[in-house]
């Protein structure tokens, strides 16, 4: 299952997150081992595995929205095993920006009450120049009215890469941002990634199948 | 980006299921206020206007229809009672005192009473101007007698005959105001008030003028004249015992206990207050289930935006709070739509009773029914949303979000 053909390790300026001999399994199911990461502030790693090699899983675990197995996630010094309940729900909503393969949001209200939401169950301080000004680095801050329904699924995505770094955080982990896209959107999306979540001073993984985006990032581990 | 900021627009988001949960309450709500309502303020006036009266006694006839005539004036007067025979009851030990009622005629729809100044003590009515009859053809008026007839100190009128506006007008003779009362909140403010003597000079000037014999004609010696009914008020409860019976049984009259026939008359009304109660409160149950069906299908639709909310850092408790604000949100709109919709309901049936019978709901204030109704609704809210709400709590974000 553990294919490590590209080990990776290097000397990061400030490490943001790091795993070590993390494990899951399914009840049921085959064990998921997987490489350990290690991801600095203002650096991106693509997490490649086709489907069912665990990287949804590995993503989830990452985020804290499931526990692993075995092994630890550190996350900017905290270890997440550490943490329960709203406590840890209250350390994601202010360390980890989410961006999924469908981006999803709440319906019924604007994009950019959608960012507000965010910051607000993050706990943080609304800060609508941060909104706004990240709505016009993606291109999308003349639809920030919208309902999200309206917006086209590459608008959708910008949004949810906007929505991911509203709260500042500390790393974003992406799941498949770009299955879904034409390979001009992709190539888009990718770079957009790139250039703001390193903007922002965020370390960025990014889970996926999508061979496209091989190219434009150099680290990039299997499973 | 408050939560309830968010409740709101998720119920807006759903509209019309929004609309049919609020309009359920609001019907059920207003439905049992209005009920509530109108039968306490029925209760409470017939009470108010019976209170202190322990018999009446008049013509033979349906006890009710006496009751509702000579104290609530209401109905129309079973006949009349010779004098000489009500004279001879006045007298007896039992009897603490006793007010003497001659009706039949009216003026723009108000009753004009005759009858002497205990009617007007035993009410406890006081004057706002002027002063109790002296003469004959002198009135006093009740306090929204003098508002709605727009007459005042001094006034001249001519009464009708009969309780109908069409009813032919006693021109020969016209009544002057000499008094008008402060309102008692009682049958006399409706009243056109008049001694004895006024309603049978008036009759024996038209038997006169038209020959006009029957049901209304009087004479005035005392010992052959006639009244309508006798209000009785007893010494002690050995009243109740002896008097009524021996008022039926030896004497053309007839005794009616008003405490008896109100009783009566409550619970032939009952049964529909009761009724209409009921289903107001299926109506409830009804829009309970409403908002629990209508919370449960948007949860569904919804899961995956409760796993977002989740994974943005919102605990579980937050998102079970959420349900539960959107379910009181929806539940506070019902209450103020059914407060509104009772209160339209009284004053509909106010503008209608007081024409058709006298009897006006007032609701100035905030009624105790309006009071309880708020936490009870509330509560309806919270229980249909125990169940979504928990659901939302209980979520497995990462479930939901690997099967999107």
């Amino acid at each position: 299952m553990v294919n490590q053909d590209k080990p990776f390790s290097f000397a990061p300026i400030k490490k943001m997150l790091s795993t070590s001999a993390l494990t899951f399994a399914y009840p049921n199911g085959t064990p998921f081992v997987f490489p350990d990461l290690n991801v600095a502030a203002n650096e991106a790693v693509l997490v490649l595995g086709n489907s069912g090699t665990g990287k949804t899983t590995l993503l989830h675990l990452l985020a804290g929205l499931m526990n692993p197995t075995g092994g630890t996630i550190e996350l900017d010094g905290t270890e997440l095993a550490t943490l329960n309940g709203s406590a840890r729900d209250r350390f994601r909503g202010k360390n980890i920006g989410l961006v999924f393969q469908q981006s999803q949001f709440i319906r019924s209200i604007s994009v950019l009450e959608n960012l507000r939401l965010a910051r607000s169950l993050a706990g943080l301080s609304q800060d609508d120049s941060l909104a706004e000004s990240l709505l016009t680095e993606l291109g999308i801050s003349e639809r920030k009215n919208a309902k999200p329904n309206e917006l086209s699924i590459g608008e959708r995505q910008r949004a949810a890469i906007a929505r991911a770094l509203v709260t500042k955080p500390k790393i974003v982990l992406a799941d498949e941002p770009t299955s879904a896209l034409d390979d001009e959107n992709c190539e888009a999306v990718a770079a957009l990634f790139e250039r703001t979540v390193k903007g922002h001073g965020a370390a960025l993984v990014i889970v996926t199948h999508d061979q496209r985006l091989k190219n434009r990032f150099q680290n990039s581990v299997s499973i | 980006m408050r939560m309830l900021q968010l409740a709101y627009a998720n119920l807006k988001e759903h509209f019309l299921s929004t609309i049919l949960s609020v309009m359920l309450l609001g019907i059920g709500v207003g439905m049992v206020s209005f009920i509530v309502t109108v039968s306490e303020q029925l209760n409470d006036r017939f009470n108010r206007d019976i209170r202190g009266i322990d018999m009446v006694v008049g013509a033979k006839g349906s006890p009710l229809q006496l009751i509702l005539s000579a104290v609530y004036q209401i109905d129309n007067p079973t006949g009349n009672i010779p004098l000489a025979e009500v004279n001879k009851l006045k007298r007896h030990p039992l009897i603490k005192y006793s007010i003497p009622l001659s009706y039949g005629d009216s003026y723009q729809g108000f009753r004009i009473v005759g009858t002497d100044s205990l009617y007007l003590s035993h009410y406890k009515a006081t004057f706002s101007k002027g002063e109790v009859w002296s003469n004959s053809m002198d009135v006093v008026l009740g306090s929204s007698s003098a508002e709605k007839l727009n007459l005042k100190m001094g006034s001249h009128f001519h009464g009708n005959h009969g309780f109908d506006e069409e009813g032919h007008a006693h021109e020969e003779s016209h009544y002057n105001v000499v008094g008008i009362l402060n309102p008692t909140g009682t049958v006399a403010d409706r009243l056109i008030l008049t001694s004895t003597e006024s309603v049978w000079d008036i009759h024996n000037h038209d038997e006169a003028e038209h020959a006009h014999g029957g049901e209304h004609s009087h004479e005035v010696e005392e010992e052959t004249g006639e009244i309508t009914a006798l209000l009785v008020k007893f010494k002690s409860p050995m009243g109740i015992m002896q008097i009524p019976r021996m008022v039926n049984e030896k004497t053309s009259m007839q005794a009616a206990l008003p405490a008896i026939e109100i009783n009566r008359l409550y619970s032939l009304m009952g049964v529909g207050f009761t009724t209409l109660q009921i289903i107001g409160m299926v109506i409830m149950c009804i829009a309970a289930l409403s908002v629990f069906i209508s919370l449960l299908n948007s949860l569904k639709e919804r899961k995956y935006e409760l796993a977002l909310m989740r994974s943005l850092g919102a605990s579980p408790f937050k998102l079970f709070g959420l349900i539960v604000q959107e379910s009181l949100l929806l539940c506070l709109a019902g209450y103020i739509l059914g407060i509104i919709l009772g209160r339209v309901g009284i004053m509909l049936l106010s503008s209608f009773g007081e024409d058709q019978f006298q009897f006006s709901v007032s609701q100035n204030s905030i009624a105790d029914v309006e009071i309880w109704l708020l936490p009870l609704t509330l509560c309806i809210g919270f229980v249909a949303a125990v169940i979504p709400a928990i659901r939302a709590y209980r979520s497995d974000i990462s479930s939901v979000l690997r099967n999107e």
